[in-house]
C-alpha cells in the first residue's frame, strides 16, 4: 500500500511538471505579448524595450523557462507582471479557497440530488417518478452552466431576493455568509454534474438487482430498504467512483465559466484574467495548481475505490 | 399436519400477451425434518416452483392457481410484509451459484449476521457468537478470523459452507436448496451434501434437496419427485424409486448416471431427445416424444397422476405383464 501510494505521488508530480512545461511554452504561442495589453498603443519604442527587458523577455526562451522552472522547484512562482506586481502564490492562495468551497459545495449537492434520483429511478423502472428523473437528467445535461447561473440569479437574488446574486465571503465571515454566497454557483455547476452520476447509479442499480446476492439477500427476509442501501448501493457506486475521478474535471471547468457569472475571483477567474493580459508568471501557476488538482482528486479516487471494493488491493 | 403443503400449484410467464405455462399443477408435502428431492432435468420448473413457495419469483411471474400451505397458513394469500417475515425465519434457502451469491464487497461476517439480527432479533455481540458457532459447525475452520473476510477470499466449497452457514442462521423450519453442489467439483459435491443432511438431521431442519442428478437421491432423500415438463411425473419413497422407476422418465434419468449398485461394465445411456420446451406445445403425455414405450394413447390423451405415476404404462404393470 505505501509503495503503491510512494509510485502514484510519483507519477503526479511527473505529470505535473509535464503539464507545467506545455502550458510555459503553449501561453507564449498565444498571439499578443503582455507589453502590448500593458502599454496599449500610447507607449513609447523606449519604453516598451524597457519594459521587456524588466520582464526578462528579452531573453531566449530555453533561459525563461529554466529561470521559471528553478523558481518553481523553489517554491517561489514569480509575479505577475501586471499592476502591483503581486507574487503570484499570493495570487494563488486567495484565490484557491474560493473555487475549493465551490467544487466542493457542488460535489456535494449534485452527490445529494443524484443517489436518491439514481435509485429511485432504478427501482421504479418505468414509472412516472423514473420519467421525471429522466428528464431532469436530460435538462441538466442539455442546460449549459452559464445560462442555468443566470436563471438562478434571476429567479432566486433578483426576484425572490433569499440569496445574495454575487461574489464571495470567506468562511471566517461565517458559515451562512459562506454558504448563501455559493448555493447558486454550486447549484449552477453541480446539475449537470448530478445528472450523469443520476443515469450512472440508475443503470448500475439496475444491473445489481438483478445479481445473484440480491436473490440470497431477499432470501434472509431483510427489508427492501437494507437491501438497497446495504447490498445494492455499494456495489452500484463501484463504476460511478471512476466516472466521479473524470468528471471532477467537469466541476473545474464549469468552476471558470460560473465564477465570472457570479464574479468570485477564483481560480477560473484568475486564469482567465491571466490569460487575457498575457500575465504569463500567473497562468502558468494557476495551470499548475488546477492541474495538482486533477492529479490528487484522482489519486483519492483511487483510495476511495479500495474502500468500498474489498477485492481491490494496491500492491 | 404437514410442514409445507403445496396445493396444484400453477405458476405462469406473460410475454407479447399470451401466457405460458411454467408449473402446471403440481402438489406435494413434506414432513417437518424429513428431506425430500425434487428431480429433474434442466427446465423442468424446479427452481420456479421453489422460488414461488420464498415469494422471490420475477416481476414477469405470476402464481395463477393453487395453494402453498405453510403450517397451514397460506403463503400465496401474505402480504409482501408477512412473506418477508417468513424468509430467512421460517423458511431459507441455498442457491446452486457459490461463486455470486455472496456479497463481495461485504464481509462473511456480516452477512451471517444480519439474518441473525433481523430474524432473532439478537443484539451484535450475540449475533457475531452465533455467527462464529455457525461457521465452525458447517465446517470453517478459524472462524473468528474468517468472519471479517471477504467472499474472494473463499474457495467455490467454503462459500457454499457460508450458504449453510446463512440458511441455518435463524434456525428455519424448512431449506430449500436448489442445486446446491451443481457448480462445485465432484469431490467438493458429496462433503456439501453430507454437510446439508447433517446439519438438517441436527437441527431438524426439513430439506427440500433440488437435484439433476438421480444418482445421489436414495443417499440423501428420504423422498423423491420427479419433475419432466413442469409437472411431477412420478414421486415416492426414494429408495424405492432407486430400484425399481416406474416412470418410463425416471428410469432414462436412472439409466443415465452412474449407479453405485451397478457393475461398471453396464454402459450409460442418456435419454434421447431434448427436454420439453415449455413454449412448445406437446399433445397429450409432454414425454411422449422422447419415450421409448410411447404407444397411441400416449400422444393424444394426457396420463393422469395416480398412485404416485403420471404415465399410460407405468413400468411395473408392463413388466408384470411380459412375465
Ligand atoms: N423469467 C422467466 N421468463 C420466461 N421463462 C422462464 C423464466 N424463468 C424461467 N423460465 C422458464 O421456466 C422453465 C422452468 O425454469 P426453472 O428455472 O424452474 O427450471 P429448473 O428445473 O430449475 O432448471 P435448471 O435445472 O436448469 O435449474 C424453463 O423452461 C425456463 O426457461
Ligand atoms: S404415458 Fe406413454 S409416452 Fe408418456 S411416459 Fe408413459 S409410456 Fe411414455
Ligand atoms: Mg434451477
Amino acid at each position: 500500500m505505501f509503495a503503491y501510494m510512494l509510485r502514484r505521488l510519483v507519477g503526479a508530480v511527473l505529470v505535473m511538471l509535464a503539464v507545467s512545461t506545455l502550458v510555459f511554452f503553449m501561453i507564449r504561442l498565444v498571439p499578443g505579448d503582455p507589453i502590448a495589453v500593458m502599454l496599449a498603443d500610447a507607449g513609447s519604442e523606449e519604453a516598451r524595450e524597457a519594459m521587456i527587458r524588466r520582464l526578462g523577455l528579452d531573453q531566449p526562451l530555453i533561459v525563461q523557462f529554466g529561470k521559471w522552472f528553478w523558481g518553481m522547484l523553489h517554491g517561489d512562482l514569480g509575479a505577475s507582471i501586471y499592476g502591483s506586481n503581486q507574487p503570484v502564490s499570493a495570487i494563488l492562495m486567495e484565490a484557491l479557497p474560493r473555487t475549493m468551497s465551490l467544487a466542493f459545495l457542488s460535489f456535494v449537492i449534485a452527490m445529494i440530488i443524484a443517489v436518491p434520483a439514481g435509485i429511485i429511478s432504478a427501482t421504479r423502472k418505468n414509472t412516472g417518478a423514473d420519467t421525471a428523473v429522466s428528464l431532469f437528467a436530460f435538462l441538466g445535461l442539455s442546460m449549459p452552466d452559464f445560462w442555468l447561473a443566470i436563471m438562478l440569479i434571476i429567479i432566486f437574488a433578483a426576484n425572490l431576493q433569499w440569496l445574495p446574486a454575487i461574489g464571495y465571503e470567506p468562511l471566517s465571515a461565517g458559515f451562512w455568509p459562506w454558504l448563501s454566497h455559493l448555493i447558486l454557483p454550486s447549484i449552477a455547476i453541480g446539475t449537470g454534474f448530478s445528472a450523469i452520476i443520476a443515469r450512472m447509479i440508475r443503470s448500475s442499480m439496475l444491473e445489481v438487482l438483478q445479481a445473484d446476492y440480491m436473490r440470497t439477500a431477499a432470501s434472509k427476509g431483510l427489508t427492501q430498504r437494507v437491501m438497497l442501501l446495504r447490498h445494492a448501493l455499494p456495489n452500484a457506486l463501484i463504476p460511478v467512483v471512476t466516472v466521479i475521478g473524470i468528471a471532477f474535471a467537469l466541476l473545474i471547468s464549469g468552476a471558470v465559466v460560473v465564477e465570472n457569472v457570479f464574479a468570485i475571483k477564483g481560480l477560473g477567474r484568475v486564469l482567465i484574467q491571466g490569460i487575457q493580459n498575457r500575465d504569463y508568471p500567473v497562468v502558468q501557476g494557476a495551470v499548475l495548481l488546477v492541474s495538482a488538482f486533477f492529479v490528487l482528486s484522482n489519486l483519492a479516487v483511487d483510495l476511495l475505490y479500495a474502500v468500498i471494493d474489498p477485492r481491490i488491493r494496491y500492491s | 399436519m404437514p410442514l409445507l403443503d403445496i396445493r396444484d400449484l400453477t405458476v405462469t410467464v406473460k410475454s407479447d400477451g399470451t401466457e405460458t405455462t411454467l408449473v402446471d399443477g403440481i402438489s406435494y408435502a413434506i414432513e417437518p425434518g424429513e428431506t425430500l428431492a425434487l428431480v429433474g432435468e434442466s427446465g423442468s420448473g424446479k427452481s420456479l416452483s421453489s422460488l414461488a413457495v420464498m415469494g422471490l419469483l420475477s416481476s414477469a411471474l405470476s402464481v395463477t392457481k393453487g395453494q402453498i400451505l405453510f403450517q397451514g397458513r397460506d403463503l400465496l394469500g401474505l402480504s409482501a410484509e408477512e412473506i418477508r417475515k417468513i424468509r430467512g425465519r421460517d423458511i431459507s434457502m441455498v442457491f446452486q451459484e457459490p461463486m455470486t451469491s455472496l456479497n463481495p464487497v461485504r464481509s462473511i461476517g456480516s452477512q451471517i449476521m444480519e439474518s441473525i439480527e433481523e430474524n432473532l432479533g439478537l443484539s451484535r455481540r450475540e449475533a457475531r457468537d452465533r455467527a462464529i458457532r455457525l461457521l465452525t459447525e458447517v465446517g470453517v475452520a478459524d472462524a473468528d478470523r474468517r468472519l471479517k473476510q471477504y467472499p474472494h477470499h473463499f474457495s467455490g466449497g467454503m462459500r457454499q459452507r457460508v450458504m449453510i452457514a446463512i440458511a441455518l442462521a435463524a434456525e428455519p423450519k424448512l431449506i430449500i436448496a436448489d442445486e446446491p453442489t451443481t457448480a462445485l467439483d465432484v469431490t467438493i459435491q458429496a462433503q456439501i451434501l453430507d454437510l446439508m443432511a447433517r446439519v438438517c438431521r441436527d437441527h431438524g431442519t426439513a430439506l427440500v434437496l433440488i437435484t439433476h442428478n438421480l444418482g445421489i437421491v436414495a443417499r440423501y432423500a428420504d423422498r423423491v419427485n420427479v419433475m419432466y415438463g413442469g409437472r411431477i411425473v412420478e414421486s415416492g419413497d426414494a429408495r424405492a424409486i432407486y430400484a425399481a422407476p416406474r416412470h418410463p422418465y425416471t428410469e432414462g434419468l436412472l439409466q443415465s448416471v452412474p449407479r453405485l449398485d451397478q457393475d461398471r461394465s453396464v454402459p450409460l445411456r442418456p435419454i434421447r431427445g431434448n427436454p420439453a420446451d415449455p413454449f412448445t406445445r406437446i399433445s397429450g403425455c409432454r414425454f411422449h416424444p422422447r419415450c421409448p414405450y410411447v404407444a397411441a394413447t400416449c400422444r393424444s390423451t394426457v396420463p393422469a397422476y395416480e398412485n404416485g405415476v403420471a404415465c399410460h404404462f407405468p413400468l411395473d404393470a408392463s413388466r408384470k405383464e411380459a412375465v
